[in-house]
Formats: structure tokens, C-alpha cells, sequence
């Protein structure tokens, strides 16, 4: 079992509560994944070629991101950014991916790579939902959306990789509740074409296949309409992308959706209880996803 | 009659189910659950011809194992809505998730919306009366009870059903194996009646078919070759 929430604020000025508003959705979720917790937020978009790299020390408290900082410096150039967050840090950098990736790996390898984009922070890790978003602070975040998750393992160990969001690429993550019954078949068409896999996870192979299809052309739908044909097992799907929400269960629908969508926002999670303290709840549509049907939401 | 109010925003669930099974037998009773919010099990396992009116939205298992009560749910319930049914009458305002009525032995339910996927999986003599839709597997391995569906029923419509009867006035996007139409008798239309009037719709039952078993799954055949 994991709950797996989203929030899209169509109202700007929503923006700055969107941390404020998801963190009673994720505490909501506590008893269907009581042991891990991430979400992924969306801000506005980095201009010019700069990145945002997520980026966790594996440590419990900060240390050792005055080094980091230094070295990064060093390495990467002096317009470097580091936003510190307890054991996580964001680094802002016009460096291209596969070179911050080539540098955290030679310099720190201790350090875990959690998201690249211009959009994307991402924050994950072991504990309860309640200790990870105080740990993070995930009320003060403000953003266009958000995708979140409380993880109940049933695949694979209790770590903070294999917590979700999963991402892949850029600006891209997947949330899942669930189990695939054939991520090793799917992992064993990518790796040859050289996708790379950081855990044996189920929800990864889904994550990097649909991140895969869109890197060769396809739109966000039309990788996930190849993955109804690819992906075998049970699941929820909800996705993030720069400008995006996206939703899908499969043909059997056994994993809980509900979406509540107002003037002001759309929401989704995986059980009411934890839409009931948005606000004016009670007065949105309210409504079940079907099964093996694409829900797309734009900011 | 008396009245008990529960607000779950201050009182422990816990609370109201316990005070709810220590009421066994008891008659003339009006009890009503403020802010459900989707909570779990909402008066589950009540036994008891008492009144009960949930405000607002239920999560999973509501009402399930009722015996004699009559609830409603003035919004929308969570997945297994009085699932196990044993008696009485559970009344979903909103609509329902999956597997509403699961293995229901008796009593009556009414969705006034859509009902998800596997609607009265395994009924075993509840009735169930959904005015809207309901999604994929209806009745799956029905065995005894009557569905009423308003609207459309999904794929695979009484699969493997065995004598329940399904009445549905939409369409019907695939029957499930063994499920096949059958002609409308006078009974069925006497039928179909009274338990539109008992949900307190108003459908006019001519407007409905009937879908039942053709009972080639009852005896292992051989031939078949597990192609059914």
C-alpha cells in the first residue's frame, strides 16, 4: 500500500501556499505509507541554460555542505547557487547535466543525485510522512504543483532511493501505488539502449520507460498509452512535469484515486480523507479516474 | 426518537463504532456522524434497526456487515460500501468506488450515482439499485440478489454469474462469460418494480433487460479446453 497525492493551484496567487496547502494531503496519507515520504515541486522555470540539480548528502543532519560548496565552486564555476536544507541541498548551476552527474560521481560519491530540470526540486527520504516535511520544511514551499507520496514498501527495502518520486531525465517524476509485475522484463529492454538504473525498484523501470518514450518523440500521452501495452501490474500513476499533472490507473483499478477540482485548484490523492482540509473541499467536483483513462492537468 | 450526534473532527471513530455495537437490538434510534471526511469503516458491523446518517463523504467498508440498520451516506462512499451486507438499507447520495455491495447476503443498497468497478462482486441476496453506471465486472460471480442499474454497465457484465439477476436500462459494453440476455417476464418487471420504488426511483421498468446465467459454467466440461 502508498498514498500518493497531487496539487495544481490554477490560481497564481495560490503559489506561495501550494506547501501549505499539500502538507495536510500528505500527513493524510501517513497510514498507507507510514515509512517513507518525498514529493516533487514545480517552481517557475530557471531562465537562461541554468539547472536545478536535487540533490541528498545520505546524512542525517547537514554536514559537510561547506566543502560541497567549495568544491562545487571549483569544479563547476563561481555562478554556482547552494540552497541548503538539512541533508539536502539544491544546486543551481548552468552545468550541463552529464557533467554535474561525471562530478558528483568522482568527487562525491557519497552524494545522491535525486532530480535535474529547470523546474524540478525534489525532496525524498526514510521516516514518517510527518518527519520528512518537517525535515524539509514542506509547508513553506511555493510552486505551480506538486507530487507527493508515502511509501508502504512491498517491492523492494526501505530506503531513502528507493522512496518516491522517481525521477528520470528532466523536469519528470512518477509517484506510484502499486506493484508491476514485470519491471525486469521492462528493464531489460532499456538497459541496452543504455538507460541506466540507480535501484531495483518496480516503480523505476515504469518511471524510465515513459521518460524514455518522450525522449524519442512521443507526447505525454502517447507514452502513456504505450505504457497501458507495457506495463503489467497494478497501479496508480501520477506523474509531474514542467507544466503538467498527469494521471493513470490501470485496467483494474484495485489502487484508490479521487480527484477534487475547483476554480482554484486540482487535487488528487489517493483517498478523500486526505483532500478533506483543502479548502471549500466540500463544494468541488469531486470525482473517480477510470481505469486505463488519461488524465492530464496544465498549469 | 432519540438523537446521538458524533463529530468525528473531535471524537475518535472508535468511539462511534463502539457505541454503535453496544446498541445491538435497539430500535428508535437516530444517530448521525458529522465530518466523516473519508474516514475508514464507518459504522461497520452495526446490528441494530437504528437510523444512521453519515454527513458528508465515507471512506472504505461503511455500513459493510449491517444487519437491520438503515444508513445514509450524504456524499460519496470509499471502496467496499456495505460490503457483507447482511440486512437492512444502506442509501449512497454521491457516488461509490469499487466493489460497492461486495458479498452482500441481504438488505438493500441504492447509489444514486456511479458506481466503480466490480459493483456486488460475489453478491450472495443483497439487493443492489444504482441509478448511474457501473463500471467494469459488475455482479462477478453473482450468486444470489438482484442489480439494478440505471445507466450503463461496463465490461464483462456478470461474469460467471451464477442466480442472481442483473436489470440494466443503458447500454452494456460486453456481457462476461456465462452472462447472456434474457426476455423480461411479467415477474421481473413485478420484481424490478417494487425495488425501483423501494430506492425511490423513478425508471419506468420496461425500459430494462435482463441479464442472468446461462449456467454452462455450473458442470466442468471437458471440451471446453478452459476456453469459456
Amino acid at each position: 500500500m502508498c498514498g500518493i497525492v497531487g496539487l495544481l493551484v490554477k490560481t497564481p496567487a495560490l503559489r506561495d501556499r501550494l506547501g501549505e496547502l499539500m502538507l495536510p494531503m500528505l500527513i493524510g496519507m501517513s497510514e498507507r505509507g507510514p515509512e517513507s515520504a518525498g514529493l516533487a515541486v514545480f517552481t517557475e522555470p530557471l531562465s537562461g541554460t541554468a539547472r536545478k540539480y536535487s540533490i541528498y548528502s545520505g546524512a542525517r543532519a547537514s554536514s559537510g555542505w561547506d566543502e560541497f560548496e567549495q568544491s562545487a565552486r571549483h569544479d563547476l564555476g563561481d555562478a554556482v547557487r547552494l540552497d541548503i536544507n538539512a541533508n539536502h541541498a539544491v544546486l543551481e548551476t548552468t552545468a550541463e547535466p552529464h557533467v554535474v552527474k561525471e562530478w558528483l560521481c568522482h568527487r562525491h560519491a557519497q552524494y545522491h543525485l535525486l532530480s535535474v530540470g529547470k523546474s524540478i526540486d525534489l525532496y525524498k527520504d526514510t521516516g514518517s510522512p510527518r518527519e520528512v516535511a518537517d525535515r524539509y520544511g514542506f509547508a513553506e514551499l511555493s510552486g505551480s504543483h506538486v507530487v507527493g507520496h508515502t511509501r508502504m514498501a512491498t517491492e523492494t527495502a526501505v530506503t531513502p532511493a528507493r522512496a518516491h518520486p522517481f525521477t528520470a531525465g528532466e523536469d519528470f517524476c512518477l509517484v506510484h501505488n502499486g506493484s508491476l509485475s514485470n519491471p525486469y522484463s521492462v528493464r531489460r529492454k532499456l538497459e541496452p539502449l543504455g538507460i541506466a538504473f540507480e535501484t531495483d525498484n518496480d516503480t523505476e523501470a515504469a518511471c524510465r520507460f515513459l521518460e524514455w518514450r518522450m525522449r524519442e518523440g512521443d507526447d505525454l500521452e502517447t507514452s502513456l498509452r504505450k505504457g497501458f501495452d507495457e506495463l503489467d501490474g497494478f497501479y496508480t500513476f501520477l506523474m509531474g512535469t514542467r507544466d503538467e499533472l498527469a494521471l493513470v490507473r490501470d485496467a483494474f483499478a484495485c489502487k484508490p484515486a479521487i480527484v477534487a477540482e475547483n476554480d482554484d485548484y486540482v487535487a488528487i490523492s489517493s483517498e478523500f480523507r486526505s483532500l478533506a482540509k483543502l479548502p471549500d473541499v466540500k463544494n468541488a467536483q469531486l470525482f473517480e479516474p477510470k481505469p486505463e483513462e488519461i488524465y492530464v492537468w496544465r498549469k | 426518537m432519540a438523537q446521538v450526534t458524533f463529530d468525528l473532527a473531535r471524537q475518535p471513530l472508535r468511539e462511534l463504532n463502539q457505541y454503535l455495537h453496544q446498541r445491538a437490538g435497539e430500535r428508535d434510534l437516530h444517530v448521525r456522524v458529522l465530518n466523516p471526511d473519508g474516514a475508514h469503516s464507518i459504522a461497520a458491523g452495526v446490528d441494530a434497526a437504528m437510523d444512521i446518517d453519515i454527513e458528508g463523504h465515507a471512506g472504505y467498508y461503511a455500513g459493510g456487515m449491517n444487519q437491520h440498520a438503515r444508513l445514509t451516506v450524504h456524499g460519496n462512499a470509499g471502496p467496499g460500501v456495505a460490503e457483507n451486507m447482511m440486512s437492512g438499507r444502506m442509501h449512497v447520495k454521491g457516488f461509490a468506488s469499487v466493489a460497492a455491495g461486495a458479498s452482500g447476503n441481504g438488505g438493500l443498497l441504492v447509489i444514486d450515482g456511479d458506481a466503480s468497478l466490480r459493483c456486488g462482486i460475489s453478491m450472495k441476496g443483497i439487493d443492489i439499485v444504482v441509478a448511474g453506471s457501473v463500471g467494469d465486472f459488475a455482479a462477478f460471480m453473482a450468486q444470489a440478489g438482484v442489480l439494478v442499474v440505471g445507466g450503463d454497465a461496463g465490461d464483462a457484465l456478470g461474469d460467471s454469474i451464477y442466480e442472481a439477476v442483473i436489470y440494466v436500462r443503458g447500454r452494456i459494453k460486453s456481457l462476461g462469460a456465462d452472462a447472456h440476455e434474457e426476455d423480461m417476464t411479467p415477474r421481473d418487471y413485478e420484481v424490478l418494480g417494487a425495488l425501483l420504488d423501494s430506492a425511490g426511483h423513478r425508471y419506468d421498468p420496461r425500459h430494462f433487460r435482463r441479464v442472468a446465467s446461462m449456467r454452462t459454467l455450473y458442470h466442468w466440461n471437458a471440451d471446453a479446453n478452459q476456453e469459456y
